[in-house]
């Protein structure tokens, strides 16, 4: 299959000081390990189960997430930057699932 | 008798711009979260399978982008559907036929992800642009049949498409109103599917929904039915891919 996707949503003009709100998605089927599928097999427990954002190394902000999570998890934070510099925004899941996005943020 | 015929043009002419006037969009009569939702690009749901469309864009030797260049050079493509062109085509239908005749791909599957990916990037392209679907002697004829199709009850509940959607639109079956039935924000990502629709899909869910017999999926009662819905919501403003309940 191809690879995983996600859409990370920044304001097109952040300012020093001034808090801004960031919107990440990433495509995911959050699998609750609880349903059948047609033939009556246990669809194997399959969840992202951390989300993390850091600037620079730094956690920004970090979430646990369960089954009851909806697919393709959407998370929405605000945060608040006094100097430019780079967040790395990273879903770790079920069966060795991993996926890396980085934006760098420069500060107007 | 000068005085009737005058009067007679006068109330002709205020019914025409009255059925004019009464066209809404789906877009129009949804709750104003849900129309929030489908305005505001950063929370639309359907952005993951615009941005598997903009992967897919780019992909392959004989990638979309090496032939179309950037997508939004296809502004305006869209709402130039149902279109002949050796047979009845639609805009799914089309880009299949790009990817099996030009690219040397095997067809997709009906509603696959890639194919519905890359046909909300296409309508996405056209956003603010009113719906111009072709004339042509053989448009009109499937128009014409689409018509008869949308007036003639089927199932056992014995019910046409125009009498809910003409005949009582605005009114709710069970607790959801019922929309015009307009076919400007096609493909549609639908809260109660989870995931982007075409036309067709919409289709086939009213038509088992009447316990009718489903037509198969690019059969020509479904094209003819677009067909002749193009040209009922032809004029109205396309804000594609829509959000709906």
């Amino acid at each position: 299959m191809r690879s995983t996707r996600a859409v990370i949503v920044l304001p097109a003009a952040i300012q020093a000081g001034e808090p801004f709100e960031v919107r990440a998605t990433v495509a995911h089927a959050m699998e609750t390990g609880y349903r059948n599928d047609d033939a009556g097999t246990r669809l194997p427990r399959d969840l992202v189960r951390r989300f993390e954002c850091r600037l620079d190394g730094e956690l920004m902000f970090a979430a646990d997430l369960f089954p009851a999570v909806s697919a393709n998890p959407y998370v929405a934070f605000w945060m608040r930057l006094s100097q430019p510099g780079e967040l790395s925004f990273v879903w770790r899941g079920d069966a060795g699932f991993e996926h890396r996005e980085l934006r760098r943020i420069t500060l107007s | 008798m000068k005085a009737v015929l005058l009067l007679g043009a006068l109330l002709v002419v205020t019914a025409l711009t009255a059925t004019a006037d009464e066209r809404r969009s789906g877009r129009d009569t949804m709750s104003p979260a849900l129309r929030a939702l489908q305005a505001d690009d950063g929370q639309h749901p359907a952005q993951l399978a615009l941005a598997l469309g903009q992967d897919l864009w780019r992909t392959g030797a004989k990638s979309c982008a090496s032939c179309h260049g950037d997508p939004e050079r296809l502004r305006g493509v869209a709402t130039h559907y149902p279109a002949w062109d050796r047979g009845l085509i639609n805009l799914p239908g089309r880009i299949q036929r790009c990817r099996v005749q030009h690219q040397g791909q095997p067809a997709w599957a009906p509603e696959a992800e890639g194919l519905l990916a890359l046909t909300a990037l296409v309508a996405q392209q056209s956003r603010g642009l009113p719906l111009q679907p072709p004339a042509g002697p053989e448009l009109d004829v499937a128009a014409r049949r689409g018509q008869r199709l949308f007036n003639t009850r089927l199932g056992a509940l014995n019910l046409s498409c125009a009498q809910c959607h003409d005949e009582r639109a605005g009114l709710r079956l069970g607790g959801s109103l019922i929309p015009q039935g307009h076919v400007d924000d096609y493909p549609i990502f639908r809260l109660e599917w989870q995931s982007l629709g075409s036309l067709q899909r919409r289709l086939r869910g009213c038509l088992s929904g009447v316990r009718a017999t489903v037509w198969d999926w690019n059969s020509a009662e479904l094209l003819a039915l677009e067909t002749y819905l193009a040209r009922r919501s032809a004029g109205m403003s396309t804000q594609a891919p829509g959000v709906r309940p």
